[in-house]
């Protein structure tokens, strides 16, 4: 394949930029722009005569975060419809997981349909990468990253592994 | 007797002007660039709740400078590790005695002058205590006892010194213009009206100079595009050896040169306290006096700030050209021209 090499003409610096005085003012107008217009809308803020925000500024622990529709928070564990996990213990996100902080204990099910299931699934949040491969790679659906939880500090480090029962609370 | 306490009085007035007005900056320059940049900026000191759009963070900032560990590192040298942010903000502090914040008026059956300290020299006393100030830059960098605080110090060393000179040569021309090196005579000099219409302030009759003032005033307080000295992004600068009040002193002398280059831009080029075709007697004609100096010098430190947020930072080979390859022979040039119009002229 040809290589397609496309000349950009850089905007040549004429005498009027060499001084950098002129360039220097409007610059100035600019910056002098955006704060009076904001400082304007600041002020019908404050008079009540303009609704919505004055500036872009989420004020967070105040107001709720904003999360992309896509954003990958904090793992959840989904259910059939008889309330088990789904989870079939494949142990493909615990060997995808390149952080290795997931810890899953298989048993025998005792569903002739099912062969195994999960006696216990321990995800260590403060290892996680948050990187979604389990997500991925799990053949049955049974692992989202979609709670919208994104405040999990601890005190402790036992206090950021989250095991299957509190995994498997949907909160959403 | 009552000439000390008036003094004393003045005194007092140009310390709360250069010390309060610097705690206020603190809280203009979070709160300008916080605008122009589409955000809200520091609201979160309050008192019982009130916030008053972060007016009392500067107040936080002061309470916390104060009670903060005052950190020595071992390997400081000592006497002049304290002395450096003691000679810094001295030398901003004493540059306010000189500002002409009023002029002179009458009242009581005697004369009462608003300025500090009247003096016929009052514009070489402001420099010379600017060109001090540097000493304490360059010490405090020298007594870090590292690298990074004696590059720092180096380079706010020749930044600083470069400046002053083009300083000292931009103001010769207004100097020689208006014939004085008394601010207080200055300032009157410009009560007059160019063709009944214009008032005859620095700002018309040396634009020039004026436009290099701000640059060098700029440079010479380590403003950014000139804050090679700190330079968090390269080098953390001459004071990296500082914590708690110390640092603060130092933040404070850069806010109060400031006030100082703007007091003195205001009284040289913007006609000081005068008001455009007003008369100021009296009492009422002095209180006019210091509002007028007073909103003249907030409007060039507004300008100053809104700078700080526009340009990027020079490099140093950049800033000590602009400094003596094209401040310095513009400074004289304008000299020059002022010398020879003023001598065509007569
Ligand atoms: S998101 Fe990535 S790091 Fe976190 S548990 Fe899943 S695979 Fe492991
Ligand atoms: S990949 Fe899915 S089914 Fe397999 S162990 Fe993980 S969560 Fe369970």
């Amino acid at each position: 394949m040809a290589v397609t090499v496309r000349a950009v003409s850089r905007p040549a610096r004429g005498w009027l930029e060499q001084v950098y005085i002129i360039e220097v003012l409007r610059g100035l107008g600019v910056t002098f722009r955006h704060f009076f217009v904001n400082l304007w809308r600041h002020v019908l803020r404050l008079l009540g005569l303009r609704a919505g925000p004055g500036a872009v500024t989420i004020q967070y622990p105040d107001e709720p975060a904003v999360l992309g529709r896509r954003a990958r928070t904090r793992h959840r564990l989904l259910s059939r419809a008889d309330g088990s996990p789904r989870c079939t213990s494949c142990l493909l996100c615990e060997t995808i997981c390149p952080a290795k902080c997931i810890h899953i204990v298989a048993e025998e099910s005792p569903d002739p349909a099912v062969e195994k299931r999960a006696r216990s699934f321990d995800i260590d949040i403060g290892m996680c990468v948050f990187c979604g491969h389990c997500v991925e790679a799990c053949p049955v659906d049974a692992i989202h990253m979609d709670v919208d939880q994104v405040e999990l500090a601890s005190y402790t480090r036992s206090g950021m592994i989250w095991d299957m029962k509190s995994l498997l609370q949907e909160r959403r | 007797m009552i000439p000390l306490a008036w003094s004393a009085a003045m005194v007092g007035y140009a310390l709360v002007f250069g010390l309060g007005l610097a705690g206020f900056l603190g809280w203009v320059e979070r709160k300008q660039s916080a605008v122009l940049q589409d955000r809200i900026g520091a609201n979160r000191a309050d008192v019982f709740g009130w916030r008053i759009i972060g007016l009392f963070h500067p107040v936080a900032d002061g309470i916390k400078l104060m009670t903060k560990e005052d950190f020595v590192p071992r390997h400081v040298l000592r006497p002049f590790h304290g002395l450096a942010p003691a000679l810094s903000l001295g030398c901003c502090l004493a540059c306010l005695a000189a500002l002409p914040f009023g002029g002179e008026f009458q009242a009581f059956g005697r004369a009462w002058n608003l300025q500090p300290w009247p003096s016929p020299v009052g514009l070489v006393y402001i420099l010379a205590l600017l060109g001090l100030g540097v000493h304490g830059v360059i010490m405090a960098g020298y007594a870090a006892n590292s690298n990074y605080g004696l590059l720092g110090g180096l380079r706010g060393a020749a930044q600083m010194v470069a400046y002053e000179v083009c300083m000292a040569a931009v103001l010769a021309g207004p100097m020689f213009l208006y014939g004085t090196l008394d601010l207080q005579e200055a300032v009157r000099a410009q009560g007059r009206l160019i063709a009944g219409i214009l008032p005859a302030w620095g700002v018309f009759t040396q634009p020039l100079a004026f436009l290099l003032f701000l640059v060098a005033g700029m440079a010479a307080s380590k403003r950014i595009p000139f804050d090679l000295p700190e330079g968090e992004s390269e080098i953390v600068g001459y004071h990296v050896e500082y914590s708690g009040m110390k640092f603060g002193m130092f933040m404070m002398s850069d806010f109060i040169e400031n006030i100082v280059v703007c007091g003195l831009g205001a009284a040289l080029f913007l006609g000081g306290w005068q008001v455009p075709f007003v008369a100021l007697t009296g009492p009422l004609g002095g209180a006019i006096m210091l509002a007028s100096f007073f909103a003249k010098t907030c409007a060039l430190l507004f300008l100053l700030m809104q700078v700080r947020w526009t340009l990027p930072r020079l490099r140093f080979d950049q800033l000590l050209d602009l400094g003596w390859k094209s401040l310095l022979p513009l400074s004289l040039a304008n000299f020059l021209l002022t010398v020879w119009g003023c001598y065509l002229w007569r």
